[in-house]
């Protein structure tokens, strides 16, 4: 077929070229920009988490030592540091990041539909982050409630930050919902509306697909954070009382009568399941792609891993009462919770599966992004597995509040999706930077990372089962725990001490990679989608030259038998597919045709 | 294409190109008009949510409901004439009668400006009335649920006031269309957010 240039759809984007640096590296609308500058803006605040992380755990490993963390700051750092982690760094960096980057090249888009609204996305982004920021310096410092906000203790006089601190953190929601909200419309729609010819939803890559459901759950979730918050903010600065009971602070009643927390709770959950999947998604998606890249083949179950995806962020949204067993709510209840829970691990094991099927006799290429993402898959399925004892209303009662629950949701929503996200920065980053990065490097901040948070969260299970509370400042001297709980503590901060430092591998192997890394070929993995094939390395502005590509497979065309390379690009029409002579193919001595 | 049959689609199988110059699948309609749709989808979440609080914290024995005032009933009304003029403006946007298009348009803003000033009296009377906000949690859903519904009308009239400027200059003729046929839409759905929220309050 004759390639046909789309001079009608070229002709719908103006492209406003930047002529000066702050329209190229500040005020800029090209969504490989945007992109940059919510990663950074993401990673900065979560280096900031992460630094508070380590604060508090000196605090639980040497509490002797580590007496310039009073009890206020504690709290403090535990809740800012969940919140940062979840929503600033994460959700952040998944969706407008990696979406920024990798919807528009992936769908052979010159950019977002809407690149004005896409740049406001990021700076009111910013702006939601310099509110956070701000109430390290407010009277009473952040809030310390926990990174739930439950009320009523979060504004009340025993917690820290319960004036300015909450305060500003639910305003600073708000305001990254505003926008989520403008760059979730974004992705959406680009994904609806500017695939390039060819490319059916079917064709789109898994990351697409990962990244488009949980924009999608971001929108329909992130309103419910947003109820709550305004409801919350009203009890606290217009004495209502939607949540707030009838309570006696400091020996003295309070004006508020008759809320009701749980409905806080309700309402907190209805957002924070989903936002699970907010951050798993993205990550399912970018990892599939990674990994089918690297094993040379394509994806196992293509259809099966759409529907997972779309069936993971449907039952997402009835699973929300699990995080409220303890709550008192009607055995019937629990039990219809449980059942969801229970179900919902049905897909994600598809995908788990489905993952190792593609690896199964792959021509398995073991450089750095595969190393993080086949890491993975041993902490996902680690985490997912002790999802499982806590989806169960009787296994969950006694493991409530521990450190299991902590060790839990580490494993499968904090180190899963980061390695993911390190997968994926080593994965494009030659097409980000055009410099290759070095391997050794990666490879080593890999073995770090992977086997350093095995140490700090391995244990954490069984200090869980042991009974120790999460949440506490020092445990000080119980019965029920032995002298051996506090010297795992010791061992845990000493690992996480040790992980922490290890992320200055990544980030001066990134920083000096940039300009010192060997340049970068177009498409070094050989990979079949779309971003690779752009013909500038890095793309520039507008990412297509003069015309839009046209896509006429799917993106996982790996080890197709016949091929004269073991990959065809999405782009390559039939009648330019590249084969072998025949007369000289003989499967037996061709390994990659081997098995086929 | 169906959905089902876009998701039951074998990718692996077919190759070459699928569809027109246009992806198949895109949604035949500009893309604001798609992005407008989700976002209306986004801000029906959010009233849901309001309203399933407002369910629950119903059931907790310190509710007294509170009796709307009649006023509401004209501030409905000024809600209906404004949408009535908008979708007045929307029939008659492609033909040649600018001028009637000009007045439709312009004066259906005006109708809701009205109707927030309308809110805003209920309200001073309410206060005046001692219904405060934090007297009882009916009032303050009462006052949170029409304020945040009053908020919503704002960034329509803020988009509305552009158009119109565009429209008296007479300037972008088809960008001034799909302004018009997007605050429309936008205008219908917000009178029918309020026609369930006054139903819903007047009814509990």
């Amino acid at each position: 077929m004759a390639y046909v240039p789309l001079a009608d759809r070229d002709s719908e984007m103006e492209m406003h070229h930047p002529h000066t640096w702050i329209g190229r590296w500040v005020f800029c609308q090209d969504h490989k920009v945007i992109a940059i500058q919510y990663g950074s803006i993401a990673v900065f605040t979560g280096l900031v988490g992460l630094i508070l992380s380590l604060l508090f755990r000196m605090q639980l490993g040497f509490p002797e030592t580590a007496d310039y963390i009073d009890p206020s700051f504690y709290y403090q750092a535990v809740t800012m540091h969940g919140m940062i982690m979840v929503v600033y760094l994460l959700t952040a960096l998944f969706l407008g990041g990696f979406g920024n980057y990798l919807i528009p090249l992936m769908c052979g888009a010159r950019d977002m539909v809407f690149p004005f609204m896409n740049m406001l996305s990021v700076w009111v982004f910013l702006v939601s982050v310099i509110i956070l920021m701000a109430s390290f310096f407010v009277s009473g410092g952040p809030t310390g409630g926990g990174w739930t906000l439950y009320p009523p203790q979060t504004n009340l006089a025993g917690t820290p930050g319960h004036d300015m601190g909450i305060v500003l953190m639910l305003v600073s929601l708000g305001v990254f919902i505003v926008a989520t909200t403008m760059g979730g419309l974004n992705y959406v729609v680009t994904v609806l509306q500017y695939r390039c010819r060819g490319l059916t939803m079917m064709r789109l890559p898994l990351s697409v697909w990962g990244i488009f459901i949980a924009t999608i759950l971001a929108l329909f979730a992130f309103p419910a954070l947003l109820v709550a918050a305004i409801m919350m903010l009203f009890d606290i600065l217009l004495g209502t009382s939607f949540f707030m009971p009838a309570i006696i602070e400091s020996g003295a009643p309070l004006d508020h009568n008759g809320g009701s927390p749980v409905l806080f709770q309700h309402l907190f959950w209805f957002f924070g399941h989903p936002e699970v999947y907010i951050v798993a998604l993205p990550a399912f998606g970018l990892v599939s792609d990674v990994l089918s890249v690297h094993a040379r083949k394509n994806i196992f179950g293509y259809r099966m891993m759409v529907w997972a995806i779309i069936a993971i962020g449907g039952l997402s949204f009835i699973v929300w009462a699990h995080h409220m067993y303890v709550s008192g709510m009607h055995p019937y209840f629990g039990f219809f919770f449980a059942t969801t829970t229970l179900i919902i691990a049905v897909p994600t094991a598809l995908k788990v599966y489905n993952w190792v099927l593609t690896l199964w006799e792959g021509d398995i290429r073991l450089n750095a992004p595969m190393y993080f993402a086949i890491g993975f898959i041993f902490t996902f399925i680690h985490g997912g597995l002790t999802g499982l004892f806590l989806g169960n209303v009787v296994i969950d009662l006694p493991l409530s509040d521990t450190y299991f629950v902590v060790a839990h949701f580490h494993m499968v929503m904090g180190v899963s999706p980061v390695l993911v996200v390190f997968a994926a920065i080593y994965h494009w980053y030659p097409k980000m930077s055009g410099r290759m990065f070095h391997e050794g490097m990666a490879k080593l901040h890999f073995w770090c990372t992977f086997l350093g948070t095995y140490a700090i969260y391995l244990p954490m299970h069984y200090l869980g089962f042991l009974g120790v509370p999460r949440r506490y400042y020092a445990l000080g001297t119980t019965d029920f725990l032995p002298q051996s709980a506090q010297d795992l503590n010791t061992a845990i901060t000493i690992a996480a001490l040790f992980v922490g430092a290890s992320q200055l591998l990544f980030f001066i192997n990134i920083i000096w990679s940039l300009r010192n890394g060997p340049k970068a070929d177009p498409n070094p993995w050989g990979a079949a989608s779309l971003e690779w094939h752009t013909p500038d390395t890095p793309p520039k502005h507008g990412n297509w030259g003069e015309s839009l590509p046209t896509v006429y497979r799917w993106a996982y065309d790996y080890s197709v038998p016949g091929a004269h390379e073991d990959f065809i690009p999405q782009n390559t029409p039939e009648s330019e597919e590249p084969t072998v002579d025949e007369q000289h193919f003989d499967p037996d001595q061709d390994e990659s045709l081997a098995d086929v | 294409m169906s959905l089902f049959k876009t998701i039951t689609a074998k990718p692996w199988e077919t190759k070459g190109v699928i569809g027109g110059l246009e992806a198949e699948g895109a949604i035949d309609a500009p893309n604001e008009k798609v992005a407008l749709s989700v976002f209306l989808v986004v801000a029906s979440v959010v009233f849901s949510l309001f309203t399933v609080g407002y369910f629950l914290r119903m059931e907790l024995p310190d509710w007294q409901p509170l009796s709307e005032p009649a006023q509401l009933w004209f501030n409905t009304g000024l809600l209906v004439i404004s949408s009535v003029l908008f979708q007045w403006a929307r029939n008659i946007v492609n033909t040649d009668d600018h001028k009637n298009v000009k007045i439709a348009f312009i004066t259906g803003g005006f109708f809701a400006i009205f109707f927030i000033a309308g809110q805003l009296l209920t309200w001073s009377n309410l206060q005046e009335a001692g219904y405060f906000m934090t007297s009882n949690p009916a009032n303050a859903f009462y006052y949170l649920m029409t304020g945040l519904h009053a908020v919503h009308l704002l960034g329509g009239l803020w988009v509305w006031s552009k158009s119109s400027i565009r429209l008296l200059s007479g300037r972008d003729s088809n960008d001034v269309k799909l302004s018009i046929e997007l605050c429309t839409l936008y205008w219908h759905f917000l009178l029918v957010i309020w026609l369930v929220l006054f139903a819903l309050l007047s009814n509990t």
